[in-house]
């Protein structure tokens, strides 16, 4: 049961500072970005574009690909990294066609019996006219709700960013992951600092309040474990990033291989079910 | 008693309305239709049978697990926020009755803490599921949020998916949820339990969208149009049932409610048998449907 006590041990650590550092290093221009990584994990990859209905949205790539012997439905944010192609990914901020695609390949993944690994790197779900007119909040409620219900193994990992809801749309999961110099966080520190300083000139202390560094998501059970990047991190070494990444995954894939579907089903509510602090 | 009078004079209009007559009314301007916020407590009056509702996990209280500090720090919102509104947070769930019929009922309220969702929250729309199915009877919620609550950080966040999680055992029980959306409904509420009724009822004129007006305007520089967001827009867009004025609400919720439980229909009972108060109803009425059909003539000329 959670108590007021259970987070006691969570205190400051180290300055402000260490929040904000993260931050820089997970937006890092050289970072590994999903297509990245799955051309690295996979020895086939095969994106599939389109959510049927409306278009296909290029900041989210999904696919199937070959991992390590056996095929996974990959689905991950896509961020650019020289102007025209962020441009052209929308800096990895997904539509609702985005999340409809996400969901078309989770359900063929449920329906073919593949593992599902998400990739988490957004600074949110996009804030346009359009984007809201074509249902956002729906597409980010029924894309978790589609997870939390699927029959086969769901690993999600945040490999950048993980800003609010856009994030979680695609982190519902048996196990969920992070990257050492990823972040995860209800809103960007920039959002914060706007709404609650009314300056988003504070984001650094926004950031320092939010403490959205992984050793910190790990203290509050939000994920189950910290992937190790090379030193420095990812962008130091792009291989042996992936390297320690497809470890990760593939551990976590045997381990959630072995359990039965409804209980892969159960135990994942019941994970999102212990999340939180509160008294009574 | 500014406070008062600045609270019951119509932000549409600029009629001014007794308290009484708020109360009667509704918390609906007689005069335009304008849709003022509700209490928790009072929209449970307006909902639930005389006399039904049973309060569930009263004593929840949020915690300060970040010990999260901007201009003020968290534990002295929350106090300030108790004090102003009696709650301890910004959902009350239980048992009630509507039309006769039992239902699992969680309302949130915008006046704590712009009803946004942390810990509480979370953990409170989940024992209301949990009820639900435990007794095999329809989830009925009431949403009106500003998102989820910045000051808890990424527990806030996952709250999301927790709530997710409880419509989640719903649709494995088929045990069936009514969503009611009020004003505002928006950013991580708008995005998890609120969007995932089988039914899904706005309020006239609530603004109901993941971000706000606000936020498109500053982020995209689009041209955000004057019914951005709102209840029609996201009923023509196909993203809600039914636009209900709050005069119909708790009938059309007992209708949907007994419907999707496969028994017989519900048969409506005198909202307010005094004839007095139904003649003030009927004005009502009158003025929101005016104020609907005012807003699609806007629609039409656009």
């Amino acid at each position: 049961m959670p108590t007021a006590d259970r987070f006691r041990f969570l205190r400051r650590r180290g300055a402000d500072g260490d929040s904000w550092h993260a931050v820089e290093l997970a937006r890092h221009q050289d970072r590994p970005y999903t297509l990245d990584y799955l051309n690295r994990l996979c020895d086939d990859f095969v994106e599939l574009h389109g959510d049927r209905a409306e278009g296909d949205d290029p900041a989210i790539v999904a696919g199937i690909g070959s991992f390590r012997g056996q095929s996974v439905a990959f689905v991950g944010h896509q961020k650019g990294r020289d102007l025209k192609e962020r441009t052209y990914r929308n800096f990895g901020m997904p539509r609702p066609e985005g999340y409809r695609k996400a969901m078309r390949v989770f359900e063929l993944a449920g329906r073919l019996g593949f593992p599902v690994v998400t990739l988490i790197d957004t600074p949110g779900a996009y804030p346009g006219v359009g984007a809201e007119q074509r249902g956002q909040s729906g597409a980010i409620a029924r894309s978790q709700l589609m997870l939390m219900s699927l029959p086969v193994p769901v690993i999600a990992c945040v490999i950048g960013e993980g800003s609010s809801g856009g994030a979680l749309a695609i982190g519902v999961a048996d196990r969920v992951l992070m990257q050492q110099h990823s972040i995860y966080t209800v809103i960007s520190p920039e959002g914060c600092a706007a709404i609650l300083w009314k300056d988003a000139g504070e984001a650094k202390r926004a950031a320092a309040a939010l403490r959205p560094t992984a050793d910190a998501c790990l203290e509050l059970e939000v994920v189950d474990a910290i992937v190790s990047e090379p030193s420095g991190g990812a962008h130091r070494d792009h291989a042996r990033a992936a390297e320690m990444l497809g470890d990760a995954i593939s551990a976590e894939l045997d381990f959630l291989g072995a359990l039965p579907a409804v209980e892969r089903r159960h135990l994942r509510r019941q994970k999102f079910h212990r999340i939180g602090a509160f008294t009574e | 008693m500014e406070a008062v009078r600045a609270r019951n004079t119509c932000p549409t209009c600029g009629s001014h309305y007794r308290e009484e007559e708020m109360v009667a009314n509704l918390r609906v301007c007689a005069h335009c239709g304008h849709h003022f916020p509700v209490t928790a407590r009072e929209r449970i009056v307006q909902l639930a049978d005389e006399g039904s509702w049973a309060e569930l996990a009263r004593e929840l209280r949020s915690v300060n697990p970040l010990e999260f500090v901007d201009t003020r720090p968290y534990p002295e919102r929350l106090l300030s926020a108790e004090r102003a509104t009696g709650l301890h947070d910004a959902i009350l769930v239980g048992q009630a009755q509507i039309g006769e019929m039992p239902i699992a009922l969680a309302v949130m309220d915008f006046t704590f803490l712009g009803g946004s969702m942390g810990s509480v929250v979370g953990e409170k729309f989940y024992r209301a599921a949990e009820l639900a199915v435990d007794r095999r009877m329809p989830l009925v919620s009431v949403a009106a949020s500003g998102g989820a609550r910045m000051q808890e950080g990424v527990l806030a966040l996952m709250q999301m998916a927790k709530t997710v999680a409880a419509v989640d055992e719903l649709r494995e029980a088929a045990v069936p949820y009514v969503s009611v959306l009020a004003h505002p409904t928006t950013g991580g509420v708008a995005a998890s339990f609120a969007a995932l009724g089988d039914v899904i009822i706005a309020e006239p004129g609530a603004l109901l969208s993941f971000s706000g007006p606000r936020v498109v305007k500053q982020t995209t520089r689009e041209d955000v149009p004057d019914d951005f967001g709102l209840a029609e827009s996201n009923h023509r867009h196909g993203h809600v049932d039914l636009i209900v004025p709050r005069v119909e609400l708790r009938d059309t919720v007992a209708r949907v409610v007994a419907l999707l439980s496969g028994g017989s229909p519900y048969r409506r009972t005198p909202l307010l048998p005094d004839l007095g108060a139904q003649r003030a109803v009927g004005r009502m009425l009158t003025g929101a449907r005016r104020a609907i059909r005012n807003l699609k003539a806007d629609d039409a000329d656009r």
